[in-house]
C-alpha cells in the first residue's frame, strides 16, 4: 500500500486573512507500518490527514492511493471515504445510538451486511478492544478511554484498508491516554496501515516505523522514527524536538 | 412541617407531589368560583339555560369532530411541508433557499386572520375551489407549514458540525444522514416547540370560523345566536378546546423524559 501526495496546496479563510495552510506539500507513504505526522501546531497536520481521510479536498495537487488518484467529486469520492477508517479527536460517536448501534451502523447501513451478520462482526471487534461489556450503553455513560475504543471499533469493523487517527488522544487524561495508545499498539499486529497525528513523542517513538514532520505547510523530514528523534536533520526538527522533550 | 413549608420551597429540595396537586386543585377551586359569581351576575347561568343549549349539543359535537378533523389534516400536511422548506432553506439550489425565506416571512409576518381571508376570497375563490374544508385545511397547513419550518431548521442546525464529519467519515450518504444522525437527535431538540406549534395549530383552527367552516367555534356561534346564552354556549367551547391541547401537552413531557439522553 502506497499514499503518494504530490505538490498538494490548501488555503483557509477568505482574501485578506487567507491563509496557506499547505504550500506544495509533497509526501510518499509505503505501507505497510504505522506513520507518526509530526509538528508544531498549525503546521498542517491536521489538514493532510482530513485530504488523505476525504474530507476536504485539495485547493491543487493530487492524492493517490495505490496510483489510484483521490476522487474530487461526490459519490465517488464518498466510496473512497468508505474503504478506510477515521479516527477523530473528539471520538465523535453518535450519543442516541448504543455502542453496538454506533460500530454496526457503517456496517448496515455503508457496507451492507445483513444484520445478523453485522453484530456478530461487532460483537468480535469489540471484544477484541474490551468493550464487549458495554454494548448496549450509550456513549455518554462510557469513559473517555472506552468512548475511543468505541471510536476505533467502528472505524475498525469494516475492515479498512488503512486507518486515519487524528489527535487520538488530546482529549483524554494521562491514564487514559495510556489505554487508547496500548491499544493502538496492539492494532499494529492487525497488519492494517495506520497514519496518525500526535503529540504524543514517547508514543511515536515507540510504535510508529516512520515519522514525517510537518511544518509551515511543507514535509521537513521524513524518515525512521528512531533516527529522526536521536539525528533530527533539519533545524525546525531539533528546534521542535528540544522544545517538546525538555519536561 | 412548618407553615412556610406548605407555601415555598425551602432548602433547594422540592415540594412533595401532594402539596403541588393540592396547590392546583386550590387554584382550579378558586377560578371556578371566580366564574360562579360572575355567572350569578349579569349572565345569570340557569338550568334553563344549559337546557335550551343542550339541544344544540349534536352541532357541539359535530364542530368537535371537524375541529379534530381540521387539525389532525393540518398537522400532517404541514409537518411534510415544513420538513420541505426547512431542507429548501439548507439547499444549495438558490432559488428554493430564496423560495424558502421569502415563504416562511410573509406567512410569519401576516396575521393568521388576514392570510385566512385574502387566500379564502381572493385566491381560492380565484382558482375556484369552493369547499371551505379543503380550503380550510390547506389555509391553516400554510400557516403552521412556516413556523414548524423554522423549528424543524432550529433542530438540523443544533446538530454539532462534528457529528457530520463523523458521518460523512464512516460514508454515509445525505440521505443516510439526515435518516440516522440528524433526524433523531434533532426530533429530541425541538419536541417541546414541536408540540407547542400542534396546540397551537389546533387553537388557530377556530379562526376557520370567519369564512364559515362549520368547526367547534362556529358551532358555538351558532349556539349562541340560536339562545342568546353566552356562558352556556361558550364555556364547553374553552373546555373542548383544553380536551384537545392538554393531551398534547402532557404527551410531550412524557416524551421529553423518555428521549432524554446526554451529549
Amino acid at each position: 500500500m502506497r499514499i503518494e501526495i504530490r505538490d498538494v496546496t490548501k488555503s483557509f479563510g477568505e482574501e485578506a486573512a487567507r491563509r496557506r495552510v499547505l504550500d506544495d506539500l509533497c509526501l510518499t507513504i509505503d505501507f505497510p507500518h504505522v506513520l507518526a505526522l509530526l509538528g508544531p501546531s498549525g503546521g498542517g497536520k491536521s489538514t493532510l490527514l482530513r485530504l488523505i481521510a476525504g474530507l476536504d479536498l485539495p485547493d491543487a495537487g493530487t492524492i493517490l492511493v495505490n496510483g489510484d488518484e483521490v476522487p474530487d467529486r461526490e459519490p465517488a469520492l464518498r466510496e473512497y471515504r468508505r474503504s478506510l477508517g477515521v479516527v477523530f479527536q473528539a471520538f465523535n460517536l453518535f450519543p442516541h445510538m448504543t455502542t453496538l448501534g454506533n460500530v454496526m451502523l457503517p456496517l448496515t447501513e455503508v457496507h451492507g451486511v445483513d444484520p445478523a451478520t453485522a453484530r456478530g462482526r461487532a460483537l468480535e471487534v469489540m471484544d477484541r478492544l474490551g468493550i464487549d461489556d458495554h454494548a448496549t450503553k450509550f456513549p455518554s455513560q462510557l469513559s473517555g478511554g472506552q468512548r475511543q475504543r468505541a471510536a476505533i471499533a467502528r472505524a475498525l469493523a469494516a475492515k479498512p484498508r488503512f486507518l486515519l487517527f487524528d489527535e487520538p488522544t488530546s482529549a483524554l487524561d494521562p491514564e487514559m491516554t495510556a489505554e487508547v495508545l496500548e491499544l493502538i499498539a496492539e492494532l499494529k499486529e492487525t497488519r492494517t496501515p495506520m497514519l496518525l497525528v500526535t503529540h504524543e513523542m514517547g508514543f511515536a517513538r515507540k510504535i510508529a516505523d516512520q515519522v514525517a514532520f510537518l511544518a509551515e505547510g511543507r514535509v521537513l523530514e521524513q524518515g525512521v522514527a528512531g533516527e529522526f528523534f536521536s539525528h533530527p536533520r533539519s533545524e525546525e526538527a531539533r528546534r521542535f524536538l528540544a522544545k517538546v522533550l525538555a519536561y | 412541617m412548618s407553615i412556610t413549608s406548605l407555601f415555598m420551597e425551602t432548602g433547594g429540595r422540592s415540594a412533595p407531589r401532594w402539596l403541588r396537586i393540592f396547590w392546583m386543585i386550590v387554584l382550579l377551586l378558586g377560578l371556578s368560583a371566580l366564574c360562579t359569581l360572575v355567572m350569578g351576575g349579569a349572565a345569570g347561568v340557569t338550568r334553563k339555560g344549559w337546557e335550551s343549549v343542550w339541544v344544540c349539543h349534536k352541532v357541539f359535537w359535530n364542530g368537535w369532530l371537524l375541529t379534530i378533523w381540521i387539525s389532525l389534516l393540518s398537522l400532517l400536511l404541514s409537518t411534510g411541508l415544513g420538513i420541505l422548506v426547512a431542507l429548501a432553506r439548507r439547499s444549495h439550489i438558490l432559488p428554493l433557499r430564496s423560495a424558502s425565506i421569502l415563504y416562511v416571512e410573509l406567512i410569519r409576518g401576516t396575521p393568521l386572520l388576514a392570510q385566512i381571508l385574502f387566500l379564502f376570497y381572493v385566491v381560492a375563490n380565484g382558482i375556484g375551489l369552493q369547499d371551505r374544508f379543503v380550503a380550510g385545511v390547506v389555509i391553516l397547513s400554510l400557516f403552521s407549514g412556516a413556523y414548524l419550518a423554522e423549528i424543524i431548521r432550529a433542530g438540523i442546525d443544533s446538530i454539532p458540525a462534528t457529528q457530520l464529519e463523523s458521518a460523512r467519515a464512516i460514508g454515509l450518504s445525505t440521505f443516510q444522514t439526515y435518516r440516522f444522525v440528524i433526524a433523531p437527535q434533532a426530533l429530541r431538540q425541538i419536541l417541546p416547540p414541536l408540540a407547542g406549534q400542534f396546540a397551537s395549530l389546533i387553537k388557530d383552527s377556530s379562526l376557520l370560523s370567519i369564512i364559515g367552516v362549520t368547526e367547534f367555534t362556529f358551532a358555538a356561534q351558532q349556539a349562541f345566536s340560536a339562545t342568546y346564552r353566552t356562558m352556556e354556549s361558550f364555556l364547553p367551547l374553552a373546555v373542548g378546546y383544553l380536551a384537545l391541547t392538554l393531551p398534547i401537552s402532557l404527551l410531550s413531557k412524557h416524551l421529553e423524559k423518555r428521549f432524554r439522553f446526554e451529549t
